[in-house]
C-alpha cells in the first residue's frame, strides 16, 4: 500500500516536471525570438534572486500578495468559479484600505491596520461579489464579467488617485503624479528584516493560508463550498443552496485579492499609486494552479513565482530582455498545467504510462 | 450641429466595429464547434504586433495582414492542442493564451521597435461619386477596404455555417459531439479546424487595429476588445447577423464616448472610458436567457465513449 502511494507520487511529480519543462522549453524559443540567450536568461532568473539578501527578501515581498490572490482564486476555483478579476479586486481593495488609512491617520497601529485590512477585504469582496451574484442569478459568464470589472476597476482607481484622492503635494508642486498622499506611519506594516523591503505582510499571508485550509477542509461551510464546486447537482441533493455558495465564494475570493491590495499599500509603497498591482491578479492564477488549488500548496507556489518575478526583473537588468517576458512564460505554464490534468483524470492513460514506467503492474487496479 | 454630431458618431462607429466583428465571427466558429476560446485577446495582441512590425520593416500592408493571420493560426493550433487533444479546461487555457500573447507582444515590441512609431498602413478612401453623396456617402462610402471585406464576411459566415456540409458538421459537433462521432464525423478534426480558423480571424482583427485603425502599436493596445468580441458572440446568440448588430451597437457607444470627449462636454475621462466595459456587462446580464440557445456542448471537452 505504501509502495503504491510512493509510486503515485513519483508519477505526479514526473508529469508536473514534464509540463513545466515543456513550458520553459517553449519559453526558451520565445527568448531566442527576443534575441536573448535562453540558457543565460534562465540561469539569471532562477539563481540570481537566491544569491543574496536583497533577492531573498524581495522574493518574499512578492510572495505575500501572490499568496493572498492565489488563495482567493483557489477558493473560487474550488467552488467551480473561474475568477479572473484579481487585478480589479486588488485595486479596489487597495483604494478602500488607503481611504481608511488617510481618514484615520492617528489611530494606533493595532487598531488601524486591522481596520484597513477589513476595509480592503470588503472592497475586494464587493468587486468579486458583483460577478458572483451575476453568475448565480443572471447566469453571466464569470470570466467575461470579471475581466470587464478589471478594466472598470482600473479606470475608477486611476480616476480617484488622479482626482479626488491625489496627494495635495502633487497639486501644489504641479507634478501631478497620480498617487495618494503618504500614509501615516501608524498604517505601515512593520519591516521584519532591516535594510530590506520585507514586511510583516508575509506572516499575515501565511496565517491566512492556514485559516483558509481549516475553513475549506475542516468546517461545514467549507465542505459545502467545495461540494458545490465539485458536483453542483449532487450538492443540491444534500441541501446546499448552490447559488448562495457561489456568491459566497466570490465574496471571499475578491476579499482575499482586496487584502493583497492592502498588503502592497501598507507594506511596500505606503500609498496608493498607479502600478500597485504589477500583474498579481494574473500571476495569482498561476500560483493557485501550481499550488494544486490547495492552501498549503499555494504557500510554496507563491514563493516559486515570487522568485520568477524577481528573477525576471534581474534578467531585465543583466540580460536586457524586457521583464514582460515573464508574463508570457506564466501563460505557457498555465497552458502546460491545465494540459497535464488529463494524465491524472484519465485513468486509462494514467495506467498505460505507469505500466510503461514500471510504476505499476498490468492488472493492478487504480482506485485513486 | 446635432445632425453633424450624429453623423460623426455613425461614421466613426462603423470602422470601429470591424475588428470586433472579425474577432467575433471567428469566435462564433469556435463556439459553434463547442470550444470557448478566450485566448482571442492574446491572439489579437500578437496579430496587432506582428502586422505592425511587418508593415514597419517591409512596408506592405498585405504582407502584414498575412503575417498576422499566420501568427493567429499558430496560436490557434496551440489552443487546439491544449483544449482538444489534452482536453484542458477551456476558460483557464484561454487566459493562459491571453497572458502569452500579451507578454510576448509587449516584449517583442520593446526588443524590435522600442518606442512609439507610426506606420503608413491602410488608409480609408472615398468611393468616386458615391462618397460625395451627402450623409450616406460620409457614413458608408469613405471607409478603408477592410471594413467592406469584414462586413461581407457576415453573409459568407452565415452561408458557410448553415448551407454547407462543413457548417453542418460544425453545428453537429457543437451540439452533440457523441452523436456526430457515431455518424462518422471527426469531432476533434472539426474542432481543430474551427479553432484555427477563428484564431486566424482574431489575428487579422488585431492587425486591423494597428494597420488600418491606429497606425501605431502600444503595449496592450487591444484594451479588452478580444474579450468584448467573445461577449458579443453571446449577445448575438451565435448568429453572424446578431453578432454584427452587437458589434455595431457597441462601437457606436464607443464612438459616442469619444465624441463626448472631443466636444469637450465636462465629463471625467476615466468615467467615459468605462462606458464600453459597463455596456458589455449589461449586455451579458440582459442576454442571459439567450444562453439556452447556445451550442449545447460549449465548453465541454469531447471524450470518446463518455455519455455526457
Amino acid at each position: 500500500m505504501k509502495k503504491k502511494l510512493y509510486n503515485e507520487t513519483i508519477y505526479r511529480v514526473l508529469i508536473i516536471a514534464i509540463a513545466i519543462f515543456s513550458a520553459l522549453f517553449v519559453g526558451a524559443i520565445l527568448l531566442l525570438i527576443a534575441k536573448t540567450n535562453p540558457l543565460k536568461a534562465y540561469y539569471v532568473m532562477f539563481t540570481e534572486p537566491l544569491s543574496g539578501k536583497f533577492g531573498l527578501t524581495e522574493i518574499l515581498v512578492r510572495a505575500a500578495p501572490l499568496m493572498l490572490v492565489g488563495l482567493g482564486i483557489a477558493i473560487a476555483f474550488r467552488s467551480g468559479i473561474i475568477n479572473i478579476g484579481g487585478e480589479g479586486q486588488i485595486l479596489i481593495g487597495a483604494i478602500f484600505g488607503t481611504f481608511i488609512a488617510l481618514s484615520f491617520p492617528d489611530l494606533p497601529t493595532y487598531i488601524l491596520l486591522p481596520f484597513i485590512f477589513i476595509a480592503s477585504f470588503i472592497g475586494g469582496a464587493i468587486w468579486g461579489g458583483i460577478a458572483g451574484w451575476m453568475k448565480a442569478y443572471l447566469s453571466v459568464n464569470e470570466i467575461l464579467s470579471t475581466i470587464m470589472l478589471n478594466y472598470i476597476a482600473f479606470q475608477v482607481y486611476m480616476f480617484l488617485i488622479r482626482g479626488p484622492m491625489i496627494d495635495p503635494k502633487e497639486l501644489s508642486y504641479g507634478t501631478g503624479v497620480p498617487q495618494t498622499a503618504l500614509l501615516s506611519k501608524n498604517a505601515w506594516l512593520a519591516r521584519i528584516i532591516p535594510a530590506s523591503r520585507l514586511h510583516a505582510g508575509i506572516i499575515v499571508a501565511v496565517i491566512l493560508a492556514i485559516l483558509v485550509y481549516i475553513f475549506l477542509w475542516k468546517t461545514t461551510i467549507g465542505y459545502k463550498l467545495r461540494a458545490a464546486g465539485a458536483e453542483a447537482k449532487a450538492a443540491k441533493y444534500i441541501g446546499v443552496n448552490v447559488k448562495n455558495y457561489l456568491v459566497l465564494a466570490m465574496l471571499l475570493s475578491g476579499g482575499f485579492a482586496g487584502m493583497a491590495g492592502a498588503i502592497e499599500v501598507c507594506g511596500v509603497h505606503h500609498r496608493a499609486l498607479e502600478s500597485i498591482s504589477a500583474g498579481y491578479g494574473f500571476s495569482g492564477i498561476v500560483v493557485a494552479l501550481f499550488g494544486g488549488l490547495h492552501p498549503l500548496g499555494i504557500i510554496p507556489a507563491s514563493a516559486v513565482f515570487g522568485l520568477l518575478i524577481v528573477g525576471a526583473d534581474m534578467m531585465q537588468r543583466s540580460v536586457t530582455v524586457p521583464a514582460s517576458i515573464i508574463l508570457a512564460i506564466q501563460g505557457l505554464i498555465i497552458l502546460a498545467i491545465v494540459s497535464s490534468q488529463i494524465f491524472f483524470s484519465n485513468i486509462a492513460i494514467k495506467e498505460k504510462i505507469m505500466i510503461k514506467l514500471k510504476l505499476m503492474k498490468p492488472g493492478d487496479k487504480d482506485d485513486s | 450641429m446635432i445632425l453633424d454630431f450624429i453623423i460623426g458618431i455613425i461614421s466613426a462607429g462603423i470602422p470601429l466595429a470591424a475588428p470586433l466583428l472579425l474577432a467575433g465571427l471567428g469566435e462564433m466558429f469556435n463556439q459553434r464547434a463547442g470550444v470557448f476560446n478566450l485566448g482571442v485577446e492574446g491572439i489579437m495582441l500578437m496579430g496587432a504586433f506582428v502586422g505592425f512590425l511587418v508593415v514597419l520593416t517591409v512596408g506592405s500592408p498585405v504582407l502584414g495582414l498575412l503575417a498576422a493571420i499566420l501568427v493567429g493560426a499558430i496560436m490557434g493550433l496551440l489552443m487546439a492542442v491544449v483544449t482538444v487533444k489534452f482536453k484542458a479546461q477551456q476558460g483557464i487555457s484561454g487566459i493562459g493564451l491571453f497572458m502569452l500573447g500579451w507578454g510576448l507582444s509587449g516584449t517583442l515590441f520593446r526588443v524590435y521597435v522600442g518606442g512609439i512609431t507610426s506606420i503608413e498602413g491602410i488608409k480609408s478612401f472615398s468611393f468616386p461619386l458615391l462618397g460625395k453623396i451627402p450623409i450616406i456617402g460620409e457614413i458608408f462610402f469613405q471607409n478603408n477596404i477592410l471594413v467592406y471585406l469584414t462586413f461581407m464576411l457576415v453573409p459568407i459566415s452565415w452561408y458557410v455555417l448553415n448551407k454547407t456540409a462543413w457548417g453542418l458538421k460544425v453545428r453537429a459537433v457543437g451540439t452533440n459531439p457523441q452523436a456526430a462521432d457515431t455518424l462518422g464525423i471527426k469531432v476533434e478534426r472539426i474542432r481543430f479546424q474551427c479553432i484555427i480558423l477563428g484564431s486566424m480571424m482574431a489575428g487579422l482583427a488585431g492587425a486591423y487595429l494597428t494597420i488600418a485603425q491606429t497606425h501605431i502599436f502600444a503595449d496592450n493596445i487591444t484594451a479588452g476588445r478580444g474579450f468584448i468580441a467573445v461577449a458579443l458572440v453571446y449577445f448575438g446568440r451565435w448568429k453572424p447577423v446578431g453578432i454584427m448588430w452587437g458589434t455595431l451597437l457597441f462601437s457606436l457607444a464607443h464612438a459616442m464616448q469619444r465624441s463626448i470627449q472631443v466636444y469637450g462636454i465636462n465629463f471625467p475621462y476615466e468615467i467615459a472610458v468605462i462606458i464600453p466595459y459597463l455596456l458589455v456587462i449589461v449586455v451579458l446580464a440582459l442576454s442571459y436567457k439567450s444562453q439556452l440557445l447556445g451550442p449545447v456542448a460549449l465548453g465541454k471537452p469531447f471524450i470518446r465513449g463518455s455519455r455526457e
